[in-house]
């Protein structure tokens, strides 16, 4: 048991954004999260990672409540790529990817070799290290993103949450940021919106609907055709594709 | 760079940056001691200081180091405490608030302080056993307490901290200018006008004591933090994902900016666009890390506020300037390159 949500309901107002979520990530798995726009993805990994507090319900790692867990504890194995993290100032890609180290680090200690070996680590495995001196806001979209993702690297995480982290990336980088992330030893949760790309690389999917789960298990098992209609809204023929053995959907005109 | 070089190679960088930039201080504090009606060579400057400090007996003229001793010296080192401290503000505000333009006033401090002095002048609260200074100094907390009341204590994000402290301000400015404008003694508005303006006039050791402790503090509180400061670089929920305490970090700096401003305000009134300029002439200088940042931003503003001090008394012969119309002079062409660049980043 890595991550796990009972009756995790969270509300804006009087909208309920999450209504009564319960799963579990397994160690070392790569979970996708699928729904459509404001199906409450968002939001759920934002409780996942303890940026916002459950109005009922809870979400224990190893199964502690997160309640109980400080939030640099928290930081130190639970690594966050947000979708939309921008900023004005002009740092270097390896400055912003030390700043995964910070968790790691107390207010007066010094940069160790252990920072040092994670970063170039972290950079090595997003494929940022040609770039490590480069400046933010030189970076293309693509290239900020796997910046981000080098920092929640260095963070040395056991589970990584990511929020869309493909959104901006060209077809290779796509390919190969999923590949680099189901690679990893760690659990993953992923918040995903090609459904191929989520059938092709992750273990397990949830599907998501105005902020209940409507159905979750293997990519072979959820993902049919009469889900696609009734969540998506879009006409599909699901088949096995002969290249990597998963679920392929073609999109009907 | 860290990498490249070993640790005593940084140590002995240091050391050199800090030796010149300490060194560059004292002596613009030593040109500034020697502008006035009566000049003084700046080696007689410091002689008075070393002789004061028991280095040397040489002896001086007496009329020369009781103007350096009473006078200039102490409103040179106000000066440059007082540039530091602005500067230090600004870089930390413009950081947590992720806003470029940010500065030290824009929590409502420099309104809520002039709206303290002219409470204690035009209208005579505390019957005289308050200063303008003490009523100042309460007035830019009641305005401080104000904008983090209106931006939902600690929870409410840059922008909404941001427009509360638009909010102050118009409130307190507009206090302060209906009480100067219903006021019937004119000299008494017009000296609230002047100080409002800011001036180093009137500045002794006693307020040196004051600004040095606070400014000194400040900045020593503000370097620990310098880590917790790049980590809001990609926002608030970003440096709470890497870890930070953002609710307790947001008070403790905001707390310190507004203890330092509040202090600076109500001694020599509202200095403008020092907070804002300096910092940003210090990033394009070390960057935006701010381990590095904040004590250039500390460095550079002690610097460009004695120059401005000196040009305030140097530029009109007989006549002493406003400081903050110098500030501003200098202020306001760079303002509108921030602007133009960022424009074109954009």
């Amino acid at each position: 048991m890595s991550i796990r949500t009972d009756n995790l309901t969270w509300k804006i107002g009087r909208k309920t954004i999450l209504d009564d979520v319960s799963f579990e990530a397994k160690p070392g798995q790569m979970l996708g999260l699928l729904g459509p726009n404001g199906s409450g993805k968002t939001s759920l990994l934002r409780l996942l990672a303890g940026l916002k507090k459950p109005h009922s319900g809870s979400v224990t790692l190893e199964g502690w409540d997160i309640k109980s867990i400080g939030r640099r504890a928290m930081a130190q194995r639970v690594a966050f790529v947000e979708q939309h993290a921008a900023t004005n100032s002009n740092l270097k890609v390896i400055d912003v990817v030390k700043l995964g180290r910070f968790p790691h680090r107390s207010m007066f200690s010094g940069w160790s070799k252990a920072d040092d070996d994670a970063v170039s680590e972290a950079l090595d495995r997003a494929g940022m290290s040609e770039k490590r001196d480069d400046r933010w806001q030189s970076l293309s979209g693509g290239e900020k993103q796997r910046a981000h993702i080098a920092r929640a690297l260095a963070q040395s995480p056991k589970e990584l949450i990511l929020d869309e982290p493909t959104n901006h990336l060209d077809i290779q980088h796509q390919i190969s940021l999923m590949r680099l992330v189901s690679s990893l030893p760690v659990t993953s949760i992923i918040a995903l919106h090609d459904l191929n790309h989520a059938a092709m690389f992750c273990d397990r999917l949830i599907v998501m609907q105005r902020g209940k789960i409507v159905a979750s298990g293997a990519p072979e098992e959820i993902l049919t055709q009469d889900l696609l209609r009734d969540v998506f809204s879009v006409d599909a023929r699901v088949e096995t594709s002969p290249h990597h053995a998963r679920p392929h959907i073609h999109y009907l005109r | 760079m860290s990498q490249t070089r070993s640790p005593i190679q940084q140590v002995a960088v240091l050391s050199v940056l800090l030796l010149v930039s300490l060194a560059a201080i004292a002596f613009v504090v030593g040109v500034s001691v020697g502008i006035g009606d009566l000049p003084i060579p700046l080696s007689t400057t410091y002689v008075a200081i070393t002789n004061r400090l028991g280095w040397t007996a040489i002896e001086l003229n007496r009329i020369h180091e009781t103007v350096i001793w009473d006078y200039r010296l102490s409103r040179a080192l106000v000066a440059a405490f007082c540039g530091a401290g602005l500067a230090l503000s600004g870089a930390i505000m413009q950081s947590l608030l992720r806003n470029p333009l940010a500065e030290p006033y824009v929590l409502g401090i420099s309104a809520g302080a002039s709206s303290g002095a002219v409470a204690i002048v035009i209208l005579g609260l505390g019957s005289g056993a308050v200063s303008l200074s003490a009523g100042a100094f309460a007035g830019a907390f009641a305005a401080f307490f104000f904008v983090a009341l209106l931006s939902n204590g600690t929870r409410g994000g840059a922008d909404r901290t941001i427009l509360a402290g638009v909010a102050a301000s118009q409130l307190f400015n507009a206090a302060t200018s209906y009480v100067v404008t219903t006021s019937g003694n004119a000299q008494q508005a017009r000296d609230v006008m002047f100080w409002l303006l800011g001036s180093f006039g009137g500045v002794r050791w006693p307020e040196f004591m004051l600004v040095s402790v606070v400014v000194g503090i400040c900045l020593i509180v503000c370097l620990a933090y310098a880590r917790v400061l790049d980590a809001f670089a990609f926002g608030d929920e970003a440096a709470a994902s890497l870890g930070v305490n953002v609710g307790w970090a947001r008070i403790i700096l905001f707390a310190l900016t507004a203890m330092m401003t509040a202090t600076i305000v109500s001694m020599v009134g509202t200095i403008g666009f020092v907070g804002l300029v300096v910092p940003h002439a210090a990033r394009f200088v070390v960057g935006p890390l701010h381990i590095r940042l904040l004590p250039a931003c500390a460095i550079v503003g002690a610097i460009f506020m004695v120059l401005a001090d000196i040009a305030s008394r140097a530029l009109i012969p007989q006549q002493v300037l406003p400081i903050g119309v110098v500030t501003a002079l200098v202020g306001v062409p760079f303002f509108a390159v921030i602007l133009y660049r960022f424009q074109r980043v954009s």
